[in-house]
Protein backbone atom coordinates (compact mmCIF):
# COMPACT_ATOMS: atom_id res chain seq x y z
CA UNK A 1 0.00 0.00 0.00
CA UNK A 2 2.59 2.43 0.79
CA UNK A 3 4.66 1.85 -1.95
CA UNK A 4 1.28 2.47 -4.29
CA UNK A 5 1.35 6.13 -2.58
CA UNK A 6 4.54 7.16 -2.69
CA UNK A 7 4.78 6.10 -6.38
CA UNK A 8 1.53 7.36 -7.06
CA UNK A 9 2.72 11.09 -5.65
CA UNK A 10 5.68 10.98 -7.50
CA UNK A 11 3.77 10.47 -10.41
CA UNK A 12 1.62 13.14 -9.73
CA UNK A 13 4.58 15.67 -8.50
CA UNK A 14 6.63 15.19 -11.87
CA UNK A 15 3.86 15.50 -14.07
CA UNK A 16 2.97 18.75 -12.16
CA UNK A 17 6.15 20.04 -12.75
CA UNK A 18 6.72 18.83 -16.36
CA UNK A 19 3.35 20.44 -17.37
CA UNK A 20 4.24 23.70 -15.08
CA UNK A 21 6.89 24.55 -18.24
CA UNK A 22 3.73 24.29 -20.43
CA UNK A 23 1.76 26.31 -18.72
CA UNK A 24 4.69 29.17 -18.48
CA UNK A 25 5.12 28.90 -22.38
CA UNK A 26 0.86 29.58 -22.18
CA UNK A 27 1.43 32.67 -19.78
CA UNK A 28 4.03 33.94 -22.04
CA UNK A 29 1.82 34.13 -24.80
CA UNK A 30 -1.07 35.34 -23.32
CA UNK A 31 0.64 38.46 -21.49
CA UNK A 32 2.12 39.18 -24.41
CA UNK A 33 -0.74 39.25 -26.27
CA UNK A 34 -2.78 41.49 -23.83
CA UNK A 35 0.36 44.13 -23.28
CA UNK A 36 0.15 44.12 -27.07
CA UNK A 37 -3.65 44.36 -27.56
CA UNK A 38 -3.98 48.14 -27.10
CA UNK A 39 -1.64 48.84 -30.06
CA UNK A 40 -3.21 46.01 -31.84
CA UNK A 41 -6.89 47.43 -31.51
CA UNK A 42 -5.42 50.67 -32.13
CA UNK A 43 -3.80 50.48 -35.20
CA UNK A 44 -5.11 46.82 -36.70
CA UNK A 45 -3.13 45.22 -39.53
CA UNK A 46 -1.32 49.01 -40.40
CA UNK A 47 1.10 48.71 -37.54
CA UNK A 48 2.77 45.83 -40.10
CA UNK A 49 2.64 48.13 -43.27
CA UNK A 50 3.23 51.95 -41.97
CA UNK A 51 6.70 52.83 -41.63
CA UNK A 52 5.76 55.76 -39.09
CA UNK A 53 7.24 55.48 -35.68
CA UNK A 54 6.88 58.43 -33.71
CA UNK A 55 6.71 58.23 -29.89
CA UNK A 56 6.19 61.40 -29.45
CA UNK A 57 3.04 61.59 -31.71
CA UNK A 58 2.30 58.06 -30.50
CA UNK A 59 1.65 56.77 -33.81
CA UNK A 60 3.45 53.57 -34.73
CA UNK A 61 4.26 51.27 -37.53
CA UNK A 62 6.72 48.16 -37.84
CA UNK A 63 7.44 47.92 -40.99
CA UNK A 64 11.00 49.81 -40.87
CA UNK A 65 11.96 46.97 -38.01
CA UNK A 66 10.79 43.91 -40.65
CA UNK A 67 12.43 45.37 -42.86
CA UNK A 68 15.89 45.56 -41.29
CA UNK A 69 14.98 41.83 -39.49
CA UNK A 70 14.88 40.48 -42.82
CA UNK A 71 17.53 42.23 -44.67
CA UNK A 72 19.91 41.64 -42.01
CA UNK A 73 18.80 38.09 -41.57
CA UNK A 74 18.53 37.50 -45.50
CA UNK A 75 22.18 38.92 -45.86
CA UNK A 76 23.59 36.68 -42.77
CA UNK A 77 21.98 33.52 -44.55
CA UNK A 78 23.68 34.80 -47.71
CA UNK A 79 26.90 34.02 -46.34
CA UNK A 80 26.47 31.56 -44.08
CA UNK A 81 25.35 29.03 -45.97
CA UNK A 82 27.52 28.44 -48.95
CA UNK A 83 30.64 29.13 -46.05
CA UNK A 84 28.39 26.66 -44.00
CA UNK A 85 28.08 24.33 -46.57
CA UNK A 86 31.93 24.48 -47.57
CA UNK A 87 32.75 23.42 -43.60
CA UNK A 88 30.55 20.60 -43.09
CA UNK A 89 31.65 19.20 -46.27
CA UNK A 90 35.17 19.68 -45.35
CA UNK A 91 34.52 18.22 -42.44
CA UNK A 92 32.12 15.54 -42.76
CA UNK A 93 34.07 14.21 -46.37
CA UNK A 94 37.18 15.60 -46.71
CA UNK A 95 39.62 16.83 -43.46
CA UNK A 96 42.12 14.19 -42.45
CA UNK A 97 40.67 12.05 -39.35
CA UNK A 98 43.13 14.04 -36.74
CA UNK A 99 41.89 17.23 -38.09
CA UNK A 100 38.10 17.04 -37.30
CA UNK A 101 38.07 17.14 -33.72
CA UNK A 102 40.04 20.23 -33.08
CA UNK A 103 38.61 21.65 -36.17
CA UNK A 104 35.25 20.88 -35.50
CA UNK A 105 35.66 22.59 -31.64
CA UNK A 106 37.27 25.28 -32.68
CA UNK A 107 34.46 26.27 -34.65
CA UNK A 108 31.72 25.26 -32.01
CA UNK A 109 33.84 27.64 -29.98
CA UNK A 110 32.31 30.45 -32.04
CA UNK A 111 28.60 29.75 -30.75
CA UNK A 112 29.32 29.81 -27.30
CA UNK A 113 30.96 33.62 -27.39
CA UNK A 114 28.60 35.63 -25.30
CA UNK A 115 26.69 37.85 -28.05
CA UNK A 116 27.78 40.74 -25.87
CA UNK A 117 30.96 40.62 -26.76
CA UNK A 118 30.77 39.89 -30.56
CA UNK A 119 28.70 43.24 -30.30
CA UNK A 120 31.92 44.82 -28.35
CA UNK A 121 34.21 43.31 -31.08
CA UNK A 122 31.61 44.39 -34.11
CA UNK A 123 31.54 48.51 -32.66
CA UNK A 124 35.50 48.30 -32.22
CA UNK A 125 37.13 46.24 -35.05
CA UNK A 126 34.70 45.37 -37.88
CA UNK A 127 32.83 48.03 -37.82
CA UNK A 128 36.25 50.50 -38.50
CA UNK A 129 37.70 47.69 -40.81
CA UNK A 130 34.24 47.83 -42.97
CA UNK A 131 34.32 51.44 -43.15
CA UNK A 132 38.32 51.87 -44.00
CA UNK A 133 38.52 49.23 -46.30
CA UNK A 134 35.53 47.02 -47.26
CA UNK A 135 32.69 49.96 -47.98
CA UNK A 136 34.94 51.97 -50.02
CA UNK A 137 35.99 49.03 -52.14
CA UNK A 138 32.26 47.68 -52.68
CA UNK A 139 31.71 51.35 -53.75
CA UNK A 140 34.38 51.68 -56.33
CA UNK A 141 33.62 48.29 -57.81
CA UNK A 142 29.90 47.72 -56.92
CA UNK A 143 28.89 51.40 -56.69
CA UNK A 144 26.27 51.18 -59.24
CA UNK A 145 23.78 49.12 -57.30
CA UNK A 146 21.69 51.13 -55.08
CA UNK A 147 23.27 48.70 -52.27
CA UNK A 148 26.07 49.94 -52.10
CA UNK A 149 26.10 53.65 -51.94
CA UNK A 150 25.80 55.99 -49.79
CA UNK A 151 27.78 57.55 -46.39
CA UNK A 152 30.17 55.31 -44.81
CA UNK A 153 29.36 55.00 -41.22
CA UNK A 154 30.82 51.75 -40.33
CA UNK A 155 28.01 50.59 -38.15
CA UNK A 156 24.79 49.65 -40.53
CA UNK A 157 22.98 46.47 -41.99
CA UNK A 158 26.00 45.40 -43.79
CA UNK A 159 27.60 44.81 -40.49
CA UNK A 160 24.99 43.20 -38.86
CA UNK A 161 24.41 40.75 -41.28
CA UNK A 162 27.94 40.14 -41.75
CA UNK A 163 28.32 39.27 -37.43
CA UNK A 164 25.00 37.76 -37.47
CA UNK A 165 27.01 35.57 -40.21
CA UNK A 166 29.50 34.40 -38.30
CA UNK A 167 27.01 33.62 -35.01
CA UNK A 168 25.25 31.20 -36.99
CA UNK A 169 27.95 29.45 -39.07
CA UNK A 170 28.07 27.18 -36.09
CA UNK A 171 24.76 26.03 -36.12
CA UNK A 172 23.94 25.37 -39.96
CA UNK A 173 27.45 24.04 -40.19
CA UNK A 174 26.78 21.68 -37.62
CA UNK A 175 23.33 20.51 -38.25
CA UNK A 176 25.18 20.08 -41.83
CA UNK A 177 27.74 17.77 -41.08
CA UNK A 178 25.55 15.18 -39.10
CA UNK A 179 23.18 14.82 -41.74
CA UNK A 180 25.73 14.81 -44.09
CA UNK A 181 27.49 11.62 -41.46
CA UNK A 182 23.65 9.80 -41.57
CA UNK A 183 23.89 9.30 -45.60
CA UNK A 184 24.74 5.60 -46.30
CA UNK A 185 27.87 5.23 -47.03
CA UNK A 186 26.36 2.44 -49.79
CA UNK A 187 25.64 5.73 -51.41
CA UNK A 188 29.40 6.93 -51.71
CA UNK A 189 30.11 3.96 -52.54
CA UNK A 190 28.01 3.38 -55.74
CA UNK A 191 29.19 6.80 -56.96
CA UNK A 192 32.36 6.26 -56.37
CA UNK A 193 32.09 2.95 -58.01
CA UNK A 194 30.78 4.41 -61.57
CA UNK A 195 34.01 6.52 -61.37
CA UNK A 196 32.93 9.62 -59.62
CA UNK A 197 35.97 11.74 -58.58
CA UNK A 198 35.66 12.78 -54.66
CA UNK A 199 33.67 16.12 -55.26
CA UNK A 200 31.48 13.96 -57.85
CA UNK A 201 30.69 11.86 -55.08
CA UNK A 202 30.12 14.59 -52.51
CA UNK A 203 27.75 16.60 -55.17
CA UNK A 204 25.45 13.61 -56.24
CA UNK A 205 25.53 10.90 -53.30
CA UNK A 206 25.98 13.30 -50.29
CA UNK A 207 24.45 16.85 -50.92
CA UNK A 208 22.00 15.50 -53.24
CA UNK A 209 20.85 13.03 -50.03
CA UNK A 210 21.01 14.85 -47.59
CA UNK A 211 18.57 18.11 -49.42
CA UNK A 212 16.38 18.26 -46.93
CA UNK A 213 18.08 18.06 -43.93
CA UNK A 214 20.37 21.39 -45.20
CA UNK A 215 17.13 22.95 -46.14
CA UNK A 216 16.92 22.26 -42.14
CA UNK A 217 19.63 23.46 -40.78
CA UNK A 218 19.27 26.82 -43.16
CA UNK A 219 16.09 27.57 -41.51
CA UNK A 220 17.31 26.68 -37.98
CA UNK A 221 19.79 29.39 -38.44
CA UNK A 222 17.06 31.45 -40.33
CA UNK A 223 15.74 31.31 -36.81
CA UNK A 224 18.59 32.38 -34.78
CA UNK A 225 19.18 35.04 -36.96
CA UNK A 226 15.81 36.61 -36.57
CA UNK A 227 15.65 36.59 -33.23
CA UNK A 228 19.74 37.48 -32.05
CA UNK A 229 18.98 40.80 -29.84
CA UNK A 230 22.94 42.01 -28.68
CA UNK A 231 25.24 41.88 -31.17
CA UNK A 232 23.33 43.66 -33.99
CA UNK A 233 21.87 46.45 -31.45
CA UNK A 234 25.29 47.26 -31.31
CA UNK A 235 26.82 47.67 -34.71
CA UNK A 236 22.87 48.29 -36.56
CA UNK A 237 23.15 52.29 -35.80
CA UNK A 238 19.54 52.35 -34.41
CA UNK A 239 17.69 54.27 -37.05
CA UNK A 240 14.12 53.50 -38.19
CA UNK A 241 14.33 53.72 -41.85
CA UNK A 242 13.77 52.06 -44.99
CA UNK A 243 16.65 52.43 -47.28
CA UNK A 244 17.93 50.28 -49.80
CA UNK A 245 21.88 50.80 -49.04
CA UNK A 246 23.32 47.82 -46.86
CA UNK A 247 25.56 51.16 -45.38
CA UNK A 248 22.31 52.84 -43.97
CA UNK A 249 22.32 52.28 -40.47
CA UNK A 250 19.04 50.53 -39.56
CA UNK A 251 16.95 49.18 -37.49
CA UNK A 252 15.46 45.40 -36.18
CA UNK A 253 12.46 43.85 -34.54
CA UNK A 254 14.67 43.07 -31.38
CA UNK A 255 17.04 45.67 -31.61
CA UNK A 256 14.03 48.28 -31.27
CA UNK A 257 12.76 46.84 -28.14
CA UNK A 258 16.00 46.07 -26.71
CA UNK A 259 16.84 49.54 -26.99
CA UNK A 260 13.47 51.18 -26.60
CA UNK A 261 11.58 49.15 -24.05
CA UNK A 262 12.79 50.39 -20.52
CA UNK A 263 12.12 53.93 -21.92
CA UNK A 264 8.80 53.25 -23.48
CA UNK A 265 6.64 56.17 -20.90
CA UNK A 266 3.04 55.91 -21.86
CA UNK A 267 0.82 52.40 -22.42
CA UNK A 268 0.19 52.45 -25.89
CA UNK A 269 4.10 52.68 -26.20
CA UNK A 270 4.77 50.06 -24.23
CA UNK A 271 1.52 47.85 -26.27
CA UNK A 272 3.33 48.39 -29.69
CA UNK A 273 6.95 47.15 -28.46
CA UNK A 274 5.25 44.30 -27.16
CA UNK A 275 3.46 43.96 -29.97
CA UNK A 276 7.21 44.09 -31.97
CA UNK A 277 7.68 41.29 -29.59
CA UNK A 278 4.93 39.15 -30.65
CA UNK A 279 5.19 39.34 -34.26
CA UNK A 280 8.75 38.10 -33.67
CA UNK A 281 7.38 35.59 -31.46
CA UNK A 282 5.46 33.79 -33.68
CA UNK A 283 7.45 34.16 -37.08
CA UNK A 284 10.56 32.43 -35.10
CA UNK A 285 8.24 29.58 -33.62
CA UNK A 286 7.10 29.02 -37.15
CA UNK A 287 10.47 28.60 -38.32
CA UNK A 288 11.88 26.54 -35.52
CA UNK A 289 8.56 23.99 -36.20
CA UNK A 290 9.62 24.23 -39.98
CA UNK A 291 12.77 23.41 -39.44
CA UNK A 292 12.28 20.48 -36.89
CA UNK A 293 10.05 18.78 -38.82
CA UNK A 294 12.56 18.81 -41.83
CA UNK A 295 15.24 17.73 -39.53
CA UNK A 296 13.12 15.04 -38.01
CA UNK A 297 12.08 13.54 -41.44
CA UNK A 298 15.29 13.20 -42.12
CA UNK A 299 16.33 11.31 -39.14
CA UNK A 300 13.37 9.20 -39.55
CA UNK A 301 14.87 7.95 -42.90
CA UNK A 302 17.78 6.97 -41.67
CA UNK A 303 15.71 4.86 -39.15
CA UNK A 304 13.31 3.43 -41.81
CA UNK A 305 16.85 2.34 -43.57
CA UNK A 306 18.39 1.02 -40.85
CA UNK A 307 15.74 -1.60 -40.39
CA UNK A 308 15.57 -2.32 -43.84
CA UNK B 1 40.75 12.85 -72.30
CA UNK B 2 39.72 16.61 -72.13
CA UNK B 3 36.69 16.25 -70.03
CA UNK B 4 38.92 14.24 -67.28
CA UNK B 5 41.45 17.06 -66.40
CA UNK B 6 38.56 19.07 -66.54
CA UNK B 7 36.60 16.80 -64.01
CA UNK B 8 39.95 16.37 -62.36
CA UNK B 9 40.28 20.48 -61.65
CA UNK B 10 36.64 20.83 -60.77
CA UNK B 11 37.59 18.14 -57.92
CA UNK B 12 40.65 19.90 -56.69
CA UNK B 13 38.73 23.31 -56.94
CA UNK B 14 35.57 22.56 -54.56
CA UNK B 15 37.97 20.42 -52.54
CA UNK B 16 40.18 23.92 -52.31
CA UNK B 17 37.04 25.92 -51.97
CA UNK B 18 35.72 23.78 -48.77
CA UNK B 19 38.96 23.80 -46.90
CA UNK B 20 39.78 27.48 -47.61
CA UNK B 21 35.21 27.94 -46.11
CA UNK B 22 36.98 26.34 -42.83
CA UNK B 23 39.95 28.54 -42.63
CA UNK B 24 38.00 31.71 -43.03
CA UNK B 25 35.85 30.52 -40.19
CA UNK B 26 38.39 30.73 -37.93
CA UNK B 27 39.55 34.06 -38.56
CA UNK B 28 36.40 35.89 -37.01
CA UNK B 29 37.46 33.18 -33.97
CA UNK B 30 40.75 34.10 -33.97
CA UNK B 31 40.15 38.13 -33.95
CA UNK B 32 37.43 38.04 -31.45
CA UNK B 33 39.65 35.66 -29.18
CA UNK B 34 42.84 37.91 -29.95
CA UNK B 35 40.91 41.23 -29.33
CA UNK B 36 39.39 40.30 -25.94
CA UNK B 37 42.40 38.73 -24.57
CA UNK B 38 45.22 41.38 -25.53
CA UNK B 39 43.01 44.04 -25.19
CA UNK B 40 41.35 42.65 -22.11
CA UNK B 41 44.61 41.84 -20.41
CA UNK B 42 45.71 45.08 -21.55
CA UNK B 43 43.28 46.88 -19.04
CA UNK B 44 42.29 44.70 -15.89
CA UNK B 45 43.93 45.49 -12.68
CA UNK B 46 43.09 44.84 -9.01
CA UNK B 47 40.61 47.52 -9.55
CA UNK B 48 38.70 46.10 -11.56
CA UNK B 49 37.70 43.36 -9.18
CA UNK B 50 37.58 45.96 -6.16
CA UNK B 51 35.97 48.83 -6.99
CA UNK B 52 32.57 50.65 -7.97
CA UNK B 53 32.45 51.97 -10.92
CA UNK B 54 33.62 55.73 -10.76
CA UNK B 55 30.91 58.44 -11.50
CA UNK B 56 30.95 59.83 -15.30
CA UNK B 57 34.19 61.26 -16.27
CA UNK B 58 36.57 60.02 -13.40
CA UNK B 59 38.84 57.70 -15.18
CA UNK B 60 39.66 54.27 -13.11
CA UNK B 61 37.34 52.13 -11.06
CA UNK B 62 35.97 48.20 -11.62
CA UNK B 63 33.04 46.25 -11.66
CA UNK B 64 33.07 44.41 -8.37
CA UNK B 65 29.06 45.12 -8.24
CA UNK B 66 28.56 43.57 -11.84
CA UNK B 67 30.55 40.67 -11.32
CA UNK B 68 28.77 40.07 -7.93
CA UNK B 69 25.52 41.11 -9.10
CA UNK B 70 25.92 38.58 -11.89
CA UNK B 71 27.20 35.81 -9.76
CA UNK B 72 24.11 36.45 -7.01
CA UNK B 73 21.25 36.18 -10.81
CA UNK B 74 22.93 32.87 -11.91
CA UNK B 75 22.69 31.51 -8.18
CA UNK B 76 18.80 32.68 -8.02
CA UNK B 77 18.33 31.37 -11.34
CA UNK B 78 19.54 28.45 -10.70
CA UNK B 79 17.43 27.65 -7.45
CA UNK B 80 14.01 27.32 -9.14
CA UNK B 81 15.30 26.14 -12.60
CA UNK B 82 17.55 23.51 -11.62
CA UNK B 83 14.81 21.50 -9.60
CA UNK B 84 12.28 22.45 -11.45
CA UNK B 85 14.11 21.47 -15.23
CA UNK B 86 15.28 18.26 -13.30
CA UNK B 87 12.00 17.23 -12.35
CA UNK B 88 11.00 18.00 -15.69
CA UNK B 89 13.18 15.66 -17.00
CA UNK B 90 12.32 12.98 -14.81
CA UNK B 91 8.34 12.90 -16.05
CA UNK B 92 9.46 12.93 -19.65
CA UNK B 93 11.75 10.13 -19.15
CA UNK B 94 9.54 8.06 -17.13
CA UNK B 95 5.84 9.19 -17.16
CA UNK B 96 6.47 11.08 -20.67
CA UNK B 97 6.07 8.42 -23.65
CA UNK B 98 2.54 10.04 -24.37
CA UNK B 99 0.72 12.95 -25.78
CA UNK B 100 0.83 14.91 -22.83
CA UNK B 101 4.68 14.23 -22.85
CA UNK B 102 5.01 15.49 -26.25
CA UNK B 103 3.15 18.67 -25.74
CA UNK B 104 5.73 19.25 -22.80
CA UNK B 105 8.97 18.87 -25.00
CA UNK B 106 7.02 20.69 -27.76
CA UNK B 107 6.59 23.73 -24.76
CA UNK B 108 10.48 23.29 -23.91
CA UNK B 109 11.47 23.48 -27.76
CA UNK B 110 9.08 26.21 -28.13
CA UNK B 111 10.87 27.86 -24.93
CA UNK B 112 14.16 27.69 -26.09
CA UNK B 113 14.15 28.50 -29.91
CA UNK B 114 12.42 31.77 -29.28
CA UNK B 115 14.34 34.98 -28.76
CA UNK B 116 15.33 35.40 -25.18
CA UNK B 117 14.52 38.97 -25.51
CA UNK B 118 11.13 38.10 -25.74
CA UNK B 119 11.70 36.46 -22.28
CA UNK B 120 12.69 39.42 -21.00
CA UNK B 121 9.03 41.16 -21.87
CA UNK B 122 7.91 37.90 -20.49
CA UNK B 123 9.29 38.50 -17.10
CA UNK B 124 8.53 42.59 -17.02
CA UNK B 125 5.27 42.10 -17.87
CA UNK B 126 5.02 39.32 -14.82
CA UNK B 127 7.34 41.29 -12.40
CA UNK B 128 8.22 44.41 -13.08
CA UNK B 129 4.66 45.95 -13.49
CA UNK B 130 2.92 44.47 -10.51
CA UNK B 131 5.96 45.43 -8.38
CA UNK B 132 6.45 48.95 -10.27
CA UNK B 133 10.11 48.23 -9.86
CA UNK B 134 13.17 46.98 -11.79
CA UNK B 135 14.37 43.71 -9.74
CA UNK B 136 17.09 41.03 -9.53
CA UNK B 137 14.13 38.97 -8.88
CA UNK B 138 12.77 39.07 -12.13
CA UNK B 139 16.16 38.71 -14.11
CA UNK B 140 16.20 35.60 -12.01
CA UNK B 141 13.38 34.97 -13.09
CA UNK B 142 14.40 35.39 -17.38
CA UNK B 143 17.52 33.59 -16.81
CA UNK B 144 15.88 30.78 -15.33
CA UNK B 145 13.45 30.19 -18.18
CA UNK B 146 16.48 30.18 -20.57
CA UNK B 147 17.78 27.37 -18.14
CA UNK B 148 15.00 24.91 -17.62
CA UNK B 149 14.58 23.31 -21.29
CA UNK B 150 18.84 22.61 -21.76
CA UNK B 151 18.59 21.37 -17.73
CA UNK B 152 15.17 19.40 -19.08
CA UNK B 153 16.22 17.77 -22.28
CA UNK B 154 19.28 16.81 -20.73
CA UNK B 155 17.73 15.10 -17.65
CA UNK B 156 15.85 13.21 -19.72
CA UNK B 157 18.32 12.02 -22.56
CA UNK B 158 20.61 11.08 -19.38
CA UNK B 159 18.13 9.29 -17.93
CA UNK B 160 16.67 7.31 -20.77
CA UNK B 161 20.45 6.38 -21.81
CA UNK B 162 21.29 4.75 -18.14
CA UNK B 163 20.69 0.79 -19.14
CA UNK B 164 16.84 -0.75 -18.54
CA UNK B 165 18.31 -3.69 -16.56
CA UNK B 166 20.05 -1.04 -14.20
CA UNK B 167 16.18 0.24 -13.36
CA UNK B 168 15.12 -3.45 -13.16
CA UNK B 169 17.83 -4.81 -10.65
CA UNK B 170 16.49 -1.76 -8.18
CA UNK B 171 13.08 -2.91 -8.42
CA UNK B 172 13.27 -6.13 -8.46
CA UNK B 173 14.72 -5.56 -5.10
CA UNK B 174 11.49 -4.22 -4.40
CA UNK B 175 11.68 -0.70 -3.79
CA UNK B 176 9.15 1.54 -5.08
CA UNK B 177 9.67 3.49 -8.00
CA UNK B 178 10.51 6.91 -6.45
CA UNK B 179 13.60 5.62 -4.95
CA UNK B 180 14.47 3.65 -7.75
CA UNK B 181 14.42 6.82 -9.95
CA UNK B 182 15.79 9.07 -7.74
CA UNK B 183 18.55 7.06 -5.81
CA UNK B 184 19.85 4.28 -8.27
CA UNK B 185 19.03 5.68 -12.09
CA UNK B 186 19.26 9.77 -11.52
CA UNK B 187 22.13 8.82 -9.63
CA UNK B 188 24.24 6.91 -12.44
CA UNK B 189 22.89 9.53 -14.96
CA UNK B 190 24.43 12.34 -12.23
CA UNK B 191 27.82 12.87 -14.36
CA UNK B 192 25.39 14.02 -17.35
CA UNK B 193 22.85 16.17 -15.90
CA UNK B 194 25.78 18.23 -14.19
CA UNK B 195 26.94 18.47 -17.63
CA UNK B 196 23.59 19.82 -19.00
CA UNK B 197 23.62 22.27 -16.05
CA UNK B 198 26.75 23.93 -16.24
CA UNK B 199 26.20 24.12 -20.02
CA UNK B 200 22.67 25.84 -19.14
CA UNK B 201 24.36 28.30 -16.45
CA UNK B 202 27.37 28.86 -19.30
CA UNK B 203 24.52 30.41 -21.38
CA UNK B 204 23.02 32.70 -19.30
CA UNK B 205 26.23 33.95 -17.78
CA UNK B 206 26.43 35.70 -21.27
CA UNK B 207 22.87 36.36 -21.56
CA UNK B 208 22.15 40.37 -21.87
CA UNK B 209 18.93 40.96 -24.14
CA UNK B 210 16.99 39.50 -21.18
CA UNK B 211 18.16 41.42 -18.39
CA UNK B 212 18.18 45.16 -20.11
CA UNK B 213 14.47 45.51 -18.64
CA UNK B 214 14.41 42.91 -15.76
CA UNK B 215 17.73 43.73 -13.80
CA UNK B 216 18.25 47.16 -15.49
CA UNK B 217 21.63 46.94 -13.74
CA UNK B 218 22.74 49.53 -10.81
CA UNK B 219 26.09 51.20 -10.46
CA UNK B 220 26.16 50.53 -7.05
CA UNK B 221 25.71 47.93 -4.50
CA UNK B 222 22.38 46.41 -5.20
CA UNK B 223 19.84 47.67 -1.81
CA UNK B 224 18.55 44.11 -1.81
CA UNK B 225 16.73 41.49 -4.33
CA UNK B 226 13.93 44.03 -5.25
CA UNK B 227 15.79 46.55 -6.80
CA UNK B 228 17.47 47.12 -9.71
CA UNK B 229 21.02 45.02 -9.69
CA UNK B 230 24.31 45.33 -11.75
CA UNK B 231 24.83 42.35 -13.98
CA UNK B 232 28.36 41.92 -16.16
CA UNK B 233 26.75 41.33 -19.45
CA UNK B 234 24.63 44.48 -18.75
CA UNK B 235 28.10 46.80 -17.33
CA UNK B 236 29.77 45.56 -20.64
CA UNK B 237 26.85 46.57 -23.21
CA UNK B 238 26.74 50.04 -21.52
CA UNK B 239 29.58 50.82 -21.65
CA UNK B 240 30.68 49.72 -25.30
CA UNK B 241 28.09 52.06 -26.59
CA UNK B 242 29.35 55.08 -24.36
CA UNK B 243 31.68 57.53 -26.03
CA UNK B 244 34.33 57.25 -22.78
CA UNK B 245 37.39 55.55 -23.42
CA UNK B 246 38.44 54.72 -19.95
CA UNK B 247 34.80 52.87 -20.03
CA UNK B 248 35.42 51.01 -23.72
CA UNK B 249 38.92 50.05 -21.42
CA UNK B 250 36.75 48.46 -18.82
CA UNK B 251 34.53 47.20 -21.38
CA UNK B 252 36.98 44.97 -22.78
CA UNK B 253 38.52 44.00 -19.33
CA UNK B 254 34.65 42.88 -18.25
CA UNK B 255 34.55 40.68 -21.48
CA UNK B 256 37.94 39.00 -20.79
CA UNK B 257 36.41 37.91 -16.99
CA UNK B 258 33.15 37.17 -19.20
CA UNK B 259 34.81 34.94 -21.31
CA UNK B 260 36.75 32.89 -19.21
CA UNK B 261 33.21 32.75 -16.60
CA UNK B 262 31.58 30.86 -19.61
CA UNK B 263 34.35 28.85 -21.16
CA UNK B 264 35.66 27.85 -17.93
CA UNK B 265 32.02 26.38 -17.60
CA UNK B 266 31.81 24.36 -20.77
CA UNK B 267 35.66 23.06 -20.39
CA UNK B 268 34.37 21.61 -16.65
CA UNK B 269 31.38 20.22 -18.23
CA UNK B 270 33.36 18.48 -20.48
CA UNK B 271 36.35 17.50 -17.85
CA UNK B 272 33.61 15.54 -15.71
CA UNK B 273 32.42 13.54 -18.64
CA UNK B 274 35.73 12.41 -19.99
CA UNK B 275 37.19 12.09 -16.46
CA UNK B 276 34.94 9.55 -14.54
CA UNK B 277 32.25 8.39 -17.00
CA UNK B 278 32.00 7.46 -20.28
CA UNK B 279 28.32 9.03 -21.07
CA UNK B 280 28.13 10.88 -24.37
CA UNK B 281 27.97 14.73 -24.01
CA UNK B 282 24.77 16.19 -24.49
CA UNK B 283 24.62 18.04 -27.67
Amino acid sequence: MKIRFIDTWFKRATTFLGLSVVALTLLLVYTMSRTAGLAMHKFGWNFLFTSTWDPVKEIFGALPFLYGTIVTSLLALLIAVPVSLGIAVYLAELAPHYIRQPLSFLIELLAAIPSVIYGLWGIFVLAPFLRVSVQPFLTKYFGFLPLFQGQFYGVGMLTAGIILSIMIIPTISSVCREVFLVVPFTQREAAAALGATPWEVIRVAVLGYSRTGILGAVILGLGRALGETMAVTMVIGNRPEISASLFAPAYTMASVIANEFAEATSNLYLSALVEVGLVLFFVTLIINVIARLLIWKVSSKVKGQIRE
Amino acid sequence: MNIYKTRKAINKLMCTIALLCAILTLVPLISIFGYVIFKGISSINIDFFMHLPKPVGEVGGGMSNAIIGSLILIGLSCLWAIPLGIAGGIYLAEFGNNKLGTTVRFAADVLNGIPSILIGIFAYTLFVLPMKSFSAVSGAFALGIIMIPTVMRTTEEMLLMVPRTIREAALALGINQFRATVSIVLKTALPGILTGILLAIARIAGETAPLLFTALGNRFWHQNLTQPIAALPLQIFAYAISPFDDWHRQAWAGALVLIVIVFLMSFISRFIIRLRYKFPTPR
